[in-house]
């Protein structure tokens, strides 16, 4: 089998007592939509924040495209390829849509202040290109009537492709996505759904979250079940819901 | 009359360079700076000292800017390796410490006799109006901090700040190397705030450590929240209002009868504070909102 894209190994996780990642192992092909599901308190978002870089993992080795990721800032993680999204969305509320596109560009030279007094052109040139890319995103996520807008003053779901659209801004090789149909009025879903299996076919790898079994069972392959901090089961989601160890972990019965 | 508005103009161009070097750490970026007057205390101080040790004034004004964002790199790096919240404080001990050092450092910084006779800058060129010139530095350098941060707003890099001040855990997900920037932006109102503490120095020719106590680290907050903290522009109308309501109100001593000295000081602050109350109430964005760029 091929090295996988996103590689986690024996990572553990606790807040206090609480053992939110108890020695969590998991791949991630390159090209899939891997889902990632379990009841509420399983420690997915933990997951997505330790892999992210934003929480230091107690132990454990977490391989982005082979190479160690664990231990590194989140910047530099993101860096690497990896974007991610928020369950709740945090959008940058006083600046525009557009702006919160463009903070999330990458290697920006006027973020530089060297380069600030030094290279004014170099500089003009990229957030030109920066900008075209950050508006034909927003035309793909249909948020372009909204460019202008604080981000603050979006609906919920409005905020959830906004969370994706940002993401999209450094062309990552992988998005974990928390949640991202929670809150989405059904045409909205609709919308997301084709962007996400458009940017699949372009190559893009998801580990997505989610709670909506539609959703789950229209794009992820394989899906995996998280269960107190730990993979439980893993494969194609028809199987994986058939299994009485994971009736057993939503329902906390035996089966 | 007219030497008495050339003096308090010159003066609230002072104020207000500190509240456009506080709107880069506070209104772009959301860093608590407690201690403003302690970089600006260390411009003054620096170029006081070295000037009257006979070091030419350009060599003086270069190391006291240097100097000031030496400081603020030091106290940012060393604050926010720490923990997030541990700015405000360490910049509100520097403060007190650095007052306490001028004072009883004598050997350095003469203690409380303070700086006698630091030069002004080329007096001899302007025999008759040299208020007159010294307010035409002060405001030249103001505007050229104005144009510069300005510039900076707008640019990726302000971009990168007002991201940080929104979020840090998005900004860092986005990429940024919030730390960096922070202690970036901190420098730079560090170093506008010595730029400060250069013209203040050599506009008096005298200083003493009385001069750098926190109180004026509150005025250049209230400057700021009154104007519009975010706004360059705020900024500098922050400190004119305020400056210009202080000073104003000295003259209802003449009118008011029983209005003597320190009930007039009292009055002051009252209406400080009052204005500040209903500002907060009728305006929390201030007099001059952040706008985007
Ligand atoms: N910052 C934190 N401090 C303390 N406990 C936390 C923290 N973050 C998560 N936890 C705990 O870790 C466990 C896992 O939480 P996590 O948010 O990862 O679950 P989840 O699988 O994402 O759940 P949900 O489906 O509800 O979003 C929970 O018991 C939670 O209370
Ligand atoms: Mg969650």
């Amino acid at each position: 089998m091929a090295e996988p894209l996103l590689a986690v190994r024996d990572v553990v996780k606790r807040f206090g007592g609480v053992e939110a990642l108890a020695g969590c192992s998991l791949d991630v092909a390159a090209g899939s939509i891997t889902g990632l599901i379990g009841p509420n308190g399983a420690g997915k978002t933990t997951l997505f924040n330790v892999v992210s870089g934003l929480t230091a993992p107690e132990a454990g080795r977490i391989a982005l495209g082979g190479a160690r990721i664990d231990g590194r800032p989140g910047h530099a993680i993101a860096r690497l390829g990896l974007a991610r999204t928020f369950q709740i969305p945090r959008p940058l509320a006083r600046m525009t849509v557009l702006e919160n596109l463009l903070v999330y560009a990458p290697d920006q030279a006027g973020e530089r202040l060297r380069g600030l007094v030094s290279r004014p052109k170099t500089i003009a040139r990229q957030e030109a290109s920066i900008r075209a890319r950050a508006n034909e995103i927003l035309r793909f996520m249909e948020l372009a009537p909204l460019a202008s807008d604080p981000a603050g003053t979006l609906s919920g779901g409005q905020k959830k492709l906004l969370e994706l659209a940002r993401a999209l801004m450094g062309d990552p090789r992988i998005i974990l996505l928390d949640e991202p149909g929670a809150g989405v009025n059904p045409t909205l879903m609709r919308s997301l759904v084709a962007r996400i299996r458009e940017l699949h076919a372009r190559g893009v790898t998801f580990l997505l979250i989610e709670h909506d079994m539609d959703l789950v069972t229209e794009l992820c392959d394989p899906v995996i079940v998280l269960a107190e901090g730990r993979r439980l089961v893993e494969g194609p989601f028809a199987e994986v819901r058939r299994d009485p160890r994971v009736l057993e972990a939503y329902l906390g019965v035996p089966a | 009359m007219t030497g008495y508005l050339v003096a308090i103009a010159t003066l609230v161009g002072i104020r207000a360079l500190l509240a456009l070097g506080l709107n880069v750490q506070w209104g772009f970026t959301g860093l608590v700076n407690l201690g403003v007057v302690a970089f600006f205390g260390v411009g003054a101080y620096t170029a006081g000292l070295l000037a009257v040790a006979g070091v030419a004034l350009p060599a003086a004004w270069a190391a006291a800017i240097v100097a000031s964002a030496l400081a603020g790199a030091l106290l940012a790096t060393v604050a926010l390796r720490l923990r997030e919240d541990y700015l405000a404080i360490v910049t509100l001990g520097f403060g007190e410490v650095l007052r306490l050092f001028l004072l009883n450092e004598a050997w350095l910084t003469r203690g409380a006799n303070g700086i006698t006779g630091i030069p002004r800058p080329l007096r001899s060129w302007f025999p008759a109006h040299y208020d007159l010139f010294y307010l035409g530095l002060v405001l030249g350098c103001v505007a050229l901090i104005y144009l510069a941060l300005e510039r900076l707003r707008r640019s990726p890099f302000g971009r990168a700040l007002r991201a940080i001040r929104e979020d840090e855990t998005v900004a860092t997900v986005a990429g940024k190397n919030i730390v960096r920037f922070k202690v970036q932006a901190f420098v730079i109102g560090a170093a506008v705030a010595g730029l400060a503490g250069i013209l203040f120095g050599h506009y008096l020719a005298y200083i003493e450590p009385n001069m750098f106590v926190p109180q004026e680290t509150l005025f250049v907050w209230l400057a700021l929240i009154l104007g519009g903290s975010g706004n360059n522009r705020g900024a500098i109308l922050g400190a004119v209002v305020l400056l210009g309501l202080l000073e104003g109100s000295r003259f209802a001593k003449d009118v008011i009868p029983f209005l003597t000295g320190v009930r007039l000081a009292a009055a002051q602050q009252m209406l400080v504070g009052l204005l500040l109350v209903v500002l907060m109430i009728k305006r929390p964005e201030g007099l001059l909102p952040e706008r985007a760029p």
